[in-house]
């Protein structure tokens, strides 16, 4: 079974040997099943010069609930980009986990890497193929950025791709938020963001607007101080994806808290 | 009606040995060696983008000689078994020797079904903690299997070349030194004669599998680095290898939940034990 599938995509492969391992493929009994699952909420993207930094808040929430208060929601999907889920978080991690196998496979396969843009396609078929799940309440979507080695400027070279349900796959200019929170966390970027911020900055605007969406928003966690729980953030650039350590994280997030400590609307 | 000639199964099974071992015996060879840092793959490859020598997982590298579509087939089921044990179970699970088990079915399959064999020769290599804990696996033709003790030819005049390398060979030493055992192992044959040759960097393929690193550890040695490694320069064995840089941190605490991402430990971040560079 592994030497007749003839294709260099891993989804194309399951599809042929083991459907069931794709999410979109099981069938689902009608009815509404939003409330049944945890739902992973805010994450935010920005270009920078040099690079992309995500930031994913660590909250998951059950209706009223919060089901998890650690989960991490940003990942590197390969050694030069990110992705963040927001939506249904069980179908998010398969999604999420099968695309890291499908950037590796393909790249294992035809000894090349796939462009940022074939990354963004990729990822956007996959999500196409759960659209039946998400008409019944159980809809991912993903948000993909990454350092794009291709790019003639690479102060230029971070982008940031967005999708909506039906898997269409849209390119932002600097900065994009999905999830719960993300009307918040768009309209604090809208006014702090500026084109050719360093990544350090970046990053500081990216906690500073998860915490504007954790202040409006009750399914988005703010830095949980008590519990030590901050923000995953992670960063693309020409050096390749980085996680930021707990104890940066930890003082970009204290040191935004203590600015609202004075200032509350930052 | 054609008349069908009487042939016994031993003289068949003669014959198809005999056609797959004078295939594999017009290729170029390859060496696979431990070292101190890891694993070493060499082959004599003129092409530079069809290779003999390619990553299957995070610890665990192909090697292979023989005809380049027959190897090149098992080369990509090996990638897919790999990651869908990978993407099923953990990116741990995934072994050497399961894989080295399922090309011996494949090959002893072909072997006795199909009217030819495969005319390649392949060796699984795991990387392990120490040289002592690193596996090769040589997989013939006819699908034997053979774990090897940390070095192994393949190819053209594979025993005298063997030869070579089992007076060469150490477990103990460094890239350099191995690059360069290898080296004259691989053009000790095949000159005027029978005497020995030699080959340039470029018509040689090298790649390791590299002990140190976490997550995927499979990297090529080419260029500039490779020529350094030839000419014995000790510091080429310390600089990192080109393509993806290192991991810029290191973790604070070791990860303690059950795995949420397949990707490699080396993206993620929160692998247990980092690199001594």
């Amino acid at each position: 079974m592994f030497t007749n599938a003839g294709t260099s995509s891993f989804t194309a492969f399951l599809s042929k040997v083991a459907p069931e391992m794709l999410p979109g493929r099981r069938p689902l009994p009608p009815g509404m099943a939003a409330d049944m699952a945890p739902h992973a909420t805010t994450i935010v993207a920005i270009s920078a010069a040099g690079g992309v930094v995500m930031a994913g808040d660590r909250r998951a929430t059950m209706g009223n609930l919060i089901a998890q208060r650690d989960i991490e929601k940003v990942h590197p999907a390969d050694a030069y980009s990110l992705v963040g889920i927001a939506g249904t978080a069980g179908i998010g991690i398969e999604l999420m986990r099968l695309f890291q196998v499908e950037l590796e496979h393909y790249e294992k396969i035809e000894g090349a890497m796939l462009s940022l843009d074939g990354k963004a396609n990729r990822l956007a078929s996959m999500i196409r193929g759960n659209l039946g799940a998400a008409m019944q309440g159980l809809a991912v979507v993903p948000l993909f950025a990454g350092f794009d080695l291709a790019a003639s400027d690479p102060a230029r070279a971070g982008r940031i791709f967005s999708f909506d349900v039906t898997g269409g796959p849209y390119e932002e200019t600097g900065y994009d938020a999905i999830g719960s929170g993300s009307l918040f966390a768009k309209s604090a970027l809208k006014k702090r963001f500026r084109t050719g911020l360093s990544v350090e900055d970046a990053t500081r605007l990216a906690v500073e607007a998860l915490y504007d969406a954790a202040d409006d928003d009750t399914a988005t966690g703010g830095p949980d101080l008590t519990r030590r729980i901050y923000p995953v953030v992670m960063t693309a650039t020409a050096e390749g994806t980085h996680r930021l350590t707990d104890a940066e994280t930890a003082a970009i997030a204290e040191s935004v808290v203590a600015g609202r400590m004075e200032n509350p609307g930052g | 009606m054609a008349m069908q000639f009487y042939a016994s199964p031993e003289q068949i099974m003669r014959d198809r040995s005999e056609l797959a071992r004078k295939g594999i015996a017009r290729g170029r060879s390859a060496v696979v060696l431990s070292y101190a840092g890891g694993v070493l793959f060499v082959a004599e490859n003129l092409s530079s983008t069809l290779h003999k020598v390619s990553e299957i997982y995070d610890r665990i590298g192909f090697a292979a000689v023989g005809r380049y579509n027959e190897f090149e087939n098992l080369r990509r089921a090996g990638v897919r078994m790999a990651d869908l044990n990978g993407l099923s179970y953990d990116r741990r699970d995934v072994t050497g020797l399961a894989l080295a088990n399922a090309y011996a079915q494949t090959l002893g399959a072909i072997f006795t079904e199909q009217s030819k064999p495969f005319e390649v020769e392949i060796c699984v290599a795991e990387v392990g903690a120490t040289p002592e804990d690193d596996s090769l696996y040589r997989v013939t033709y006819d699908g034997s299997v053979n774990d090897e003790p940390g070095r192994m030819a393949m190819g053209g005049q594979a025993e005298a070349i063997s030869g070579v390398l089992k007076n060469e060979h150490r477990p103990e030493m460094s890239l350099s030194e191995a690059v360069r055992a290898a080296m004259k192992a691989l053009s000790s044959v095949g000159g005027e004669g029978g005497a020995a040759r030699t080959i340039a960097a470029n018509q040689l393929e090298v790649a390791v599998l590299d002990r140190r690193r976490v997550g995927r550890t499979f990297r090529r040695v080419t260029g500039a680095a490779l020529t350094a490694l030839l000419d014995g320069d000790a510091e080429a064995d310390t600089a990192p290898a080109p393509g993806r840089a290192k991991t810029p941190t290191v973790p604070t605490e070791e990860a303690k939940k059950p795995t949420t991402s397949a990707g490699s430990a080396d993206l993620e971040g929160n692998a247990e034990d980092k690199p001594a560079e």
